[in-house]
């Protein structure tokens, strides 16, 4: 049954994984995102759906754990904020290398080392652009709203599933910890073990007769095998990259100059776009909800209507560097963020896109 | 001159005294000639066989020499990444509680970078079977240095042998992890001469007897061989195994 809740995006996402009907969720605490195991672990969902839930040793083990039940073809998850997501890059190399579907949360905090438990976006390299070894690729989900960690849990399962890839949804401290309404899906139900071989049997090892046998491995010793495994690969991504993109554009109609922002800082732009109506000034906002792929084409065409970008992100300039490729030259790209877990005010995005970009 | 029999022929006669097991696949080991762990594949699937329970288990490979253990094992398998196995079969026991899994290590990967994963699998008595291939040496990468290597024993990065004072001790994990009450059954195996591997195979039947009992985890090391890494004849590292590794390493139930 749909239930309207007011919920941490944390207590979101756990709620919405029972709801999903995943079979296993494996973790580790950290702050910011502990609460989406001690939501578990007080909700106990193996009574609820008989979803597993274990707390492991490390966030290494905890990532492997998902390799294993994802190589049986279950839904399964696993959450964690930066230092523990670096742990973890390894594992999704592995599990991307593998083909095996998977969501990963990352509640982001400050870095770099142990830097800080506040609100940051300073993963986005990590995220988007590999983090582990090989030429792989995550699809990243970003939201900007409680409703959205609940939501992106059952969409990053069904684009996990059909391309057999990881997903990532990249939230941070402020999402993760702030209270909203949520509307709360309905129960789905786990799938059976037949209902899992129905759909996933052609690969999923699910203890098979010897010539029916399924190996799950990213080991290709011949390079030439290799090399066709990765032509396998690339192809899924461009097949990714075509079919889904996902942005969201404000006030972009008429607009003179353009904010590119995603999770929290796309929260903090809306309040931007406000106080620069009440100046008289014109101010549009793309928010990529997919951080991969990136809304490249829907910014390059923006840019056309535009007198300056700028791409205001938590961090020191990350996200900034696929807006210039996008924009590719034809309009100006400036950066702007606070990053070290502060976080940036709308007058701050205002100031910043009036000295960068209408001053400069 | 005696004839030559066809192996149908050889059946005919009631003559056959072995029977390649259908669970191994008939692809060429990867392994160099005289090493142990061909040995050691052999009888887990014999008992997988013997026990009927092959479409209901899931083997998982480590990283090390037997990174191709499922080019060998004829069942459905999962490579996991250099020490993880035992996180990984967790993950697949926890949505599969009455599937029979195994994972099947070398002592670096057991034993050094695993040991976290090893351990917590062990405490928490995950209902699984390892099987531990201890060949005191990384064989894979070219025979460097592993935990388990003994005192003085040369390796690629011991050039002059182990140095306790500088590198630590062989490291006897099985006995370590005995002490957990997760661990239902640990013992030390070879399979070096022909009476060793009927145990070692006894020993392996247990352990899975164990888990579709669920009783725990089970873990059986295997004392074995690297000829290639040791530098040695197959006869001769038979031979220093005996001499050498047992006295360290002694075989026998260690609990169960
Ligand atoms: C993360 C990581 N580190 C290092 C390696 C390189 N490596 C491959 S096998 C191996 C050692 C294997 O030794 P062992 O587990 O004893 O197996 P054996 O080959 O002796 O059977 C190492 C260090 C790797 N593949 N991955
Ligand atoms: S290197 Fe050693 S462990 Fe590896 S196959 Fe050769 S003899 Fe066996
Ligand atoms: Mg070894």
């Amino acid at each position: 049954m749909e239930e309207v809740k007011l919920m941490k995006g944390n207590e979101a996402i756990a709620e919405a994984s029972i709801r999903e009907g995943v079979d296993a969720y494996f973790g580790y605490p950290i702050t910011p995102q502990s609460e989406v195991i001690e939501y578990l672990m007080l909700e106990e969902p193996y009574k609820r759906t008989g979803m597993a839930v274990l707390q492991a040793e490390s966030e290494i083990a905890a990532i492997n754990m998902v390799y294993g039940a994802a190589a049986c073809g279950k839904k399964a998850m696993t959450s964690s904020s930066s230092p523990g997501i670096s742990l973890k890059q390894e594992g999704l190399s592995y599990i991307a290398g593998s083909e095996l579907p998977c969501v990963v949360v990352n509640v982001v905090r400050g870095g770099p080392g142990l830097g800080t438990i506040q609100p940051s976006q300073a993963d986005y390299f990590q995220t988007v652009k590999g983090g582990g070894h090989g030429d792989y690729r995550l699809i990243v989900l970003a939201p900007a709203s409680v409703q959205e960690m609940s939501d992106f849990v059952e969409d990053g399962f069904n684009l996990a599933f059909k391309y057999r890839n990881p997903v990532m949804i990249l939230s941070d401290g402020l999402i993760g910890q702030m209270m909203e309404k949520v509307k709360l899906k309905a129960q789905k139900p786990r799938l059976t073990e037949n209902e899992i071989r129905e759909r996933y049997g052609d690969w999923a090892t699910l203890g098979n007769k010897s010539e029916n046998r399924k190996i799950i491995t990213s080991l290709e010793l011949k390079p030439e095998r290799q090399e066709k495994h990765n032509d396998k690969l690339q192809a899924k991504y461009r097949e990714v990259e075509k079919n889904e993109v996902r942005y969201e554009k404000i006030n972009c109609e008429n607009a003179d100059y353009l904010l590119v922002a995603y999770g929290s800082s796309a929260r903090i732009c809306q309040k931007t776009i406000q106080l620069g109506k009440e100046k008289g000034l014109n101010i549009g906002l793309i928010r990529p909800i997919t951080l991969w792929p990136f809304p490249s084409k829907a910014i390059y065409e923006a840019a056309d209507k535009v007198k300056g970008i700028l791409a205001v992100e938590l961090s020191a300039g990350q996200m900034v560097e696929d807006v210039r490729l996008a924009v590719n030259g034809k309009v100006k790209v400036e950066h702007f963020g606070r990053y070290g877990g502060m976080i940036h005010s709308p007058d701050e995005v205002l100031s910043a896109l009036e000295q960068k970009i209408i001053g400069g | 001159m005696s004839e030559i029999l066809t192996p149908e022929e050889i059946i005919k006669k009631g003559t056959l005294v072995f029977k390649k097991t259908k669970l191994m696949t008939d692809a060429n080991l990867s392994y160099c000639p005289g090493c142990g762990h061909g040995v050691a594949h052999r009888i887990t699937m014999e008992v997988l066989e013997e026990m009927g329970i092959a479409e209901q288990t899931i083997g998982i490979a480590p990283v090390g020499c037997s990174v191709l253990a499922y080019d060998f094992m004829n069942i459905d398998m999962q490579q996991a990444a250099h020490g993880r196995a035992p996180a990984v079969a967790t993950g697949i026991k926890r949505v599969f509680p009455d599937k029979y899994v195994f994972t099947y290590q070398g002592d670096g990967d057991l034993a050094a970078i695993g040991t976290n994963e090893t351990i917590h699998a062990c405490n928490r008595g995950e209902n699984i079977v390892i099987i531990f291939i201890n060949n005191g040496i990384y064989g894979m990468t070219g025979g460097q240095m592993a935990p388990t290597t003994l005192a003085g024993m040369k390796s690629s990065t011991s050039p002059y042998g182990r140095d306790l004072a500088m590198t630590g001790h062989p490291i006897k994990i099985t006995e370590m992890v005995a002490m957990l009450p997760g661990v239902c059954y640990a013992t030390r195996q070879a399979v070096h001469k022909p009476a060793l591997v009927r145990k070692a195979k006894k020993a392996i039947q247990k352990a899975f007897e164990n888990q579709r009992d669920k009783k725990g985890t089970s873990i059986v090391e295997i004392v074995s061989n690297c000829n290639s890494g040791w530098k040695m004849t197959p006869v001769d590292s038979n031979v220093w195994l005996e001499e050498n590794m047992l006295p360290v390493f002694p075989l026998g139930d260690i609990k169960g």
